[in-house]
């Protein structure tokens, strides 16, 4: 640099990324498909926030919203159908130092990977759970899901869907040990954003349900919801999920509600009325497994191999 | 190791000295058992007279005796708990056949021994004898007639008032029997009590002193009733090496070689045979900077595995059949996305929920198969428990090597049986050395498969510039989804190459006794010791058998060709099903074959036949020879 000598290593490192730096591939996706506006809002959070794409995990599952990893400049994992939150819990558990996101589907996660999201709730390991919920099976065709509206048309159901839906929310508060509970509408990019960006922020594990529009195979589940803004409720409070001006005034049936407050947002969830959209609950002192796994990480290799020898010394006779 | 056969009396010894009595056999091996109701103590008792004969500088090779059921009424036939323990003067490999010395708590105990052929005319039996004065006529019954059988079964009966004796040192005999009769055959086989002492005040120094002293008690009063009261004394020459030993069972071994290998990461579900690796684990593995994760399930194990491994940490997952069968969609990612696993299977009986506790070798060919499609993987067995340790720590090095899974097989027979093995040194390079952080460069692609070895390099979370997306899909070299024909043969090529790369390396099985004969017997996994045993026995008597064990068997060890040509006959002997080939209800089209024997007729065409049972049990020897001797027609 001008004025200094060459050797003094004085070179900014400071490193500035654009959202390119996080553009890959062009998505395949259906045009209107939701799953692009909530990749843009990935990017534009991982933008702002400046995180380094070296250092940032997308993990994800199989179906239509499980190929998002492909389109991040982020390393990525994708993997089996309905095992992501374990292996985001692997990746996690001895590099701290990594952003870790999960992608993954109704199917993905709320039949095959049932298992693995309450443990994963129950874990409360530092990362972000991005559930993009279209009521349906769009990869393999328009299988029925365990959020199908009961009567829904299906392949696998062509008289219509036989049960209740499950409800991903009440499910999720149900947990021991759920620490951040969102929802969100893939329609208005700035609350996904918001909500992601407040997820990202959150210590432990922060699961946010998507409804998520597929064109394809299921274009009428959120028309309803589109159409009249009032069938949702907007969740705010200073605590909650910022809503701007351009939010609240779409959005003008709104509930006051403290994400402290667990078993409001139990009722609130299981509300038949309206659409919940916003932070249902937030506990930033929930245990965390994460701080467990990573146990021993700072241990020097001559340390260890006396640990060891030690242990094996045990076994002389 | 040859038969129980008495090397010569003591009075004919050379080394006879005045204070040896009379009845002093000199062997060259021996098969103790101590059999109790479940609780009673037998297990420890019988662990500790291994350890102490290990110290002594003999060869040991300990079995546990599990009961079926984890509560099994007192004195009942199939509730027989204990351990047996088979010391020798050169090193021992297998549990041997029926026993020379048993002691049993109860009369009814030994039954579910004699049920599986474990004792034999002339066993001497050392057996609790307050039976004969129980309140409960029923019971003094049921001993008097089983004595009276044992007599007729021409064992050598030595009833001992075991309780009676125990009484004088503690208020309740039943926790404190196993270390008067510890002291008995501390006795019998002249063991130097004070190694039982130390062993005593090891196991009990959490327990207080007042503990260790009853206990010392209990042994120096069972050992002083054995000298006064029982003549017999059985003396097995030590041939003691220089270097130190370790006692351990394979389960333990296999722990610490995951220590030992630098693995930091164990993620498992519990199941038997393979939850001891983990109990150890879990007690030890943060001394040395490791973490054990139990997952909700046994895919979620693998699962996790992976991730710490795509994220730069070779974990290792534990686990037996049912397990195994539940992992093998993740082990055909691990392949396809080429992530490095160890995954040690400690196999049980099976199908399904099969034989919980009992020894199977039934794993082979799902190792090798059982994953959707075309799932190229490195496959090896120990043999000793001694190998648990060693193949762990070279698992994990092959696994990042070749960049994919290594799958261990052991066995129910290995994790659980006991035989001291030269102490390893750890070596610090066995360890991996802190994950690669340093800038990726940028032209190299993440699958950038050297054509000549299908190796390639991975980049890790944290390397600037090496971003990718692991994917299960069919990719390029860029791991770019792709469909194209030529692209996924390539692949598939690249993946299997490895294998060839490996196998290039391998240098060609040891055949045990003569290159060549009338009769080869080829194994795998913990038969080993008792394969090789009967092939001894028969060699003996002019049989022209050799022995071939194979430890590596994905890629198979090379020279199989060469080696097979010099035979008239092969066969496979193993612990898995497979029909009989004198059965009269099975044709020869149909014969389904024991699971090495499969690959190995597969693999060299040649016309491999096999002998094999699933008895639950590790095969004796003896079985194993007679076997061998109506083949050769001896
Ligand atoms: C073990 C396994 N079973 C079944 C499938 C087939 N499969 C792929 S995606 C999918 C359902 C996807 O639905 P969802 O998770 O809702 O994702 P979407 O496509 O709607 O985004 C199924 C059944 C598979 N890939 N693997
Ligand atoms: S099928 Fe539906 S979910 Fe899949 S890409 Fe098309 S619109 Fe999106
Ligand atoms: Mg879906």
């Amino acid at each position: 640099m001008y004025g200094l000598k060459k050797d003094w290593d004085l070179e900014p490192r400071v490193r500035q990324f654009v959202l390119a730096d996080y553009q890959s591939n062009v998505p395949r996706w259906c045009p209107g498909c939701g799953d692009s506006a909530v990749l843009s809002a990935l990017q534009r959070l991982a933008r702002d926030e400046q995180l380094p794409p070296e250092k940032t995990v997308v993990v994800s599952g199989i179906g239509c919203s499980s190929r998002l990893p492909h389109y991040m400049k982020t390393y990525g994992f994708h993997g089996l159908h309905g095992r992501p939150l374990p292996v985001a819990c692997g990746v996690r558990s001895r590099r701290p130092d990594l952003h870790v996101f999960v992608v993954t589907g109704d199917g993905d996660n709320c039949a095959i990977g049932t298992a693995h999201w309450i443990h994963a709730i129950r874990y409360n390991m530092k990362m972000t759970v991005l559930l993009f919920d279209n009521n349906i099976y769009s990869l393999t065709k328009m299988q029925t899901s365990p959020t199908t509206k009961r009567g829904d048309f299906s392949y696998t159901h062509p008289m219509g869907a036989p049960l209740n839906p499950l409800d991903p929310l009440s499910v999720t508060l149900a947990i021991t040990n759920a620490s951040f509970v969102a929802q969100t509408i893939d329609w208005n990019p700035m609350h996904v954003e918001a909500t992601i960006r407040a997820a990202h922020a959150h210590p432990g594990l922060s699961f946010i349900r998507i409804l998520q529009r597929c064109p394809h195979y299921n274009p009428m589940v959120w028309q309803p919801l589109q159409q009249d803004p009032s069938l949702i409720r907007l969740l705010v409070h200073p605590d909650g999920i910022p809503a701007d001006d351009t939010v609240r005034k779409i959005f003008k049936n709104q509930l006051e509600h403290d994400p402290a407050d667990l078993s409001a947002a139990k009722d609130i969830a299981a509300a038949t009325d309206a659409v919940p959209v916003g932070l249902l609950h937030r506990n930033v002192n929930a245990e965390r497994y994460d701080f467990a796994t990573a146990q021993g990480l700072t241990m020097e290799t001559d340390e260890r191999v006396q640990a060891i020898q030690a242990e094996i010394d045990r076994f002389l006779v | 190791m040859s038969q129980p056969e008495a090397l010569s009396r003591g009075d004919e010894s050379p080394d006879t000295a005045s204070a040896v009595s009379p009845q002093t056999q000199i062997v060259s091996q021996h098969i103790v058992e101590i059999v109790s109701d479940s609780g009673e103590g037998a297990q420890t008792a019988g662990q500790m007279f291994g350890t102490v004969s290990a110290k002594m500088g003999n060869g040991v090779w300990t079995v546990e005796i599990i009961p079926a059921e984890i509560e099994p009424p007192h004195r009942s036939r199939s509730g027989a708990s204990g351990n047996r323990i088979r010391i020798g003067r050169e090193a021992v490999t297998n549990m041997g056949d029926a026993a020379d010395v048993v002691v049993a708590f109860n009369e009814q105990v030994l039954y579910s021994r004699i049920d599986v052929n474990a004792l034999k005319p002339g066993t001497t039996l050392f057996i609790e004898s307050k039976w004969a004065d129980d309140p409960d006529e029923a019971v003094r019954e049921q001993y008097a007639e089983a004595l009276a059988d044992f007599r007729e079964r021409g064992y050598q009966i030595h009833e001992v008032p075991m309780e009676q004796e125990c009484l004088r040192i503690v208020p309740d005999p039943r926790r404190g029997k196993n270390m008067w009769v510890l002291g008995l055959l501390c006795a019998i086989y002249e063991r130097d009590v004070s190694h039982v002492h130390a062993e005593i005040e090891q196991k009990f120094k959490r327990k207080g002193q007042k503990i260790i002293d009853a206990n010392v008690a209990l042994v120096d009063a069972g050992y002083a009733w054995a000298r006064e009261n029982i003549p017999l004394r059985i003396r097995v020459p030590v041939s003691p090496t220089a270097e130190p030993q370790v006692v351990m069972n394979g389960n333990r071994a296999a722990a610490l070689g995951i220590m030992a290998a630098g693995i930091e990461v164990c993620s498992m579900y519990p199941i038997t045979p393979a939850t001891s690796v983990s109990h150890y684990l879990a007690a030890a593995f943060h001394k040395s900077g490791g973490m054990i994760h139990q997952a909700e399930d046994e895919i979620s194990a693998i699962g996790f595995a992976l991730g710490a491994s795509y994220a730069g940490k070779t974990p290792v997952t534990v686990t037996s059949g049912p397990g195994f069968a539940l992992k093998t969609e993740f082990i055909a990612l691990a392949v396809m996305a080429e992530l490095p696993i160890v995954i040690i299977v400690v196999q049980r009986g099976g199908p399904s929920t099969g034989l919980p506790t009992r020894v199977e070798q039934g794993e082979l060919l799902a190792a090798l198969f059982a994953s959707p499609g075309d799932v190229p993987k490195i496959v090896m067995a120990p043999s000793t428990i001694e190998e648990c340790f060693h193949f762990t720590v070279t698992a994990r090095k092959l696994a990042e090597t070749f960049r994919g899974p290594v799958i261990v097989l052991t066995d129910a027979n290995l994790a659980t049986g006991q035989a001291p093995f030269s102490r390893p040194e750890v070596q610090e390079d066995w360890l991996a050395p802190p994950i690669d952080q340093s800038e990726w460069d940028p032209t190299v692609a993440p699958y950038q498969w050297d054509p000549a070895t299908g190796l390639s390099q991975r980049p890790i979370p944290g390397q600037r510039n090496g971003m990718y997306v692991l994917t299960g899909l069919a990719h390029d070299e860029r791991s770019k989804v792709a469909y194209e024909s030529e692209i996924n043969q390539r692949a598939m090529k690249m993946r299997s190459r490895k294998l060839h790369t490996l196998f290039r390396t391998l240098k060609p099985p040891k055949v045990y006794g003569d290159p060549e004969g009338d009769l080869l017997v080829v194994g795998w996994g913990s038969t080993r010791g008792a394969i090789e045993e009967a092939v001894d026995r028969v060699r003996q008597d002019g049989g022209k058998v050799s022995a071939l064990h194979l430890r590596i068997l994905s890629p198979l060890e090379p020279g199989l060709d060469e080696i097979f040509k010099r035979f008239k006959n092969i066969m496979t002997v193993e612990i898995n099903y497979s029909d009989d080939e004198d059965d009269p209800y099975t044709v020869p089209e149909t014969r389904r074959y024991a699971q090495l024997a499969w690959v190995l007729r597969a693999r060299t065409l040649a016309p491999v036949d096999c002998w094999s049972r699933v008895p639950g049990i590790p095969l004796p020897p003896g079985q194993i020879e007679a076997e061998l001797r109506r083949r050769l027609g001896l």
